[in-house]
């Protein structure tokens, strides 16, 4: 009904000029919030209230809830190991370069306590000093 | 001199395929993007050494896990709560006092994540995990029974 007044009507149009700019913000966020993690292996791990930053270039002992025990040395992907004493041998290469480096164990919180035992133990006698439990973080401790 | 009344088209870069690109990176991005758990609880082995025994079974405090909330603290049966205030009440004399954690090999690891969590929150300085073979050393010289 615009014909009286001489006003041509405009199709009515999503603004999409903003679409590139947003698009490039989300690259950016992605590109800089990915780390790529060397395992990926999931599981459920234990909660904990009390955790502190670990070293990013520490090397991983992962135990699923079924018993698989997986290893990383921080530097390379992340592979399956037949039992915990290879762990031992894996442990001493690098604390022969590294006597430092850190060990974090990436444990399910069903595992039965005697496989961490065993992997606790291959890490001790192999000179690892500096140990790591990777946890969860937990609600808040209740009344205590 | 303008004789060549021709229209010329711009020249300009084809940027239309820019936000495809753009939400292709999007998706692998948002895809690949893994929150890497990078926070848990810390504690350090002591030296190794089978001749010295710096753990006087009198001074330390000894847990033995049995489960969940199933705990033996210095030879008396002890619950969460309980362990707790016991830990609480023996701490202010000596900070220093080493407390031992021993867990059965049944166990679900998370009752010893639960009470290695617990003895940091209690700030527990001296947190002692010993391995199958110290323990079976331990109780060679008569520290544990």
């Amino acid at each position: 009904m615009n014909k009286r007044y001489g006003v041509h009507s405009i199709a009515p149009t999503v603004p999409t000029a903003s679409m590139a700019d947003i698009a490039f913000l989300l690259i950016i966020f992605f590109m800089l919030t990915t780390s790529f993690s060397l395992d990926r292996t999931t599981v459920a791990l234990p909660q904990s209230e009390i955790r502190t930053e670990v070293s990013k270039d520490a090397a991983i002992i992962a135990i699923t809830a079924d018993g698989e025990i997986k290893f990383t040395d921080g530097e390379r992907p992340s592979f399956s190991l037949d039992a915990a004493q290879e762990v031992g041998l894996l442990t001493q290469e690098i604390t022969g370069f590294i006597p430092e480096k850190e060990f974090l164990i990436k444990a399910d919180r069903l595992v039965r306590y005697e496989q961490i035992d065993a992997v606790l133990e291959q890490l001790r006698l192999n000179g690892a000093q500096r140990i790591g439990l990777l946890t969860d973080k937990e609600t808040s401790r209740n009344s205590q | 001199m303008n004789l060549n009344k021709r229209l010329r088209s711009q020249a300009e870069v084809p940027t239309s395929s820019m936000a495809d690109i753009a939400f292709l990176l999007i998706v692998f991005f948002m895809l690949t993007a893994v929150f890497a758990t990078t926070e848990g609880l810390q504690f350090q082995f002591p030296e190794d050494d089978p001749t010295q025994l710096d753990i006087q079974p009198e001074e330390s405090i000894h847990i033995k896990i049995l489960g969940q909330n199933d705990y033996v603290v210095d030879r008396s049966p002890m619950t969460d709560v309980e362990l707790n205030n016991y830990i609480r009440a023996k701490l202010p004399q000596n900070p220093e006092k080493p407390v031992i954690i021993q867990t059965k090999a049944e166990v679900p690891y998370f009752a010893m994540v639960d009470v290695f969590d617990l003895l940091k929150y209690l700030k527990v300085r001296n947190i002692s995990i010993p391995t199958k073979t110290e323990v079976e050393r331990w109780e060679a010289f008569g520290i544990f029974e």
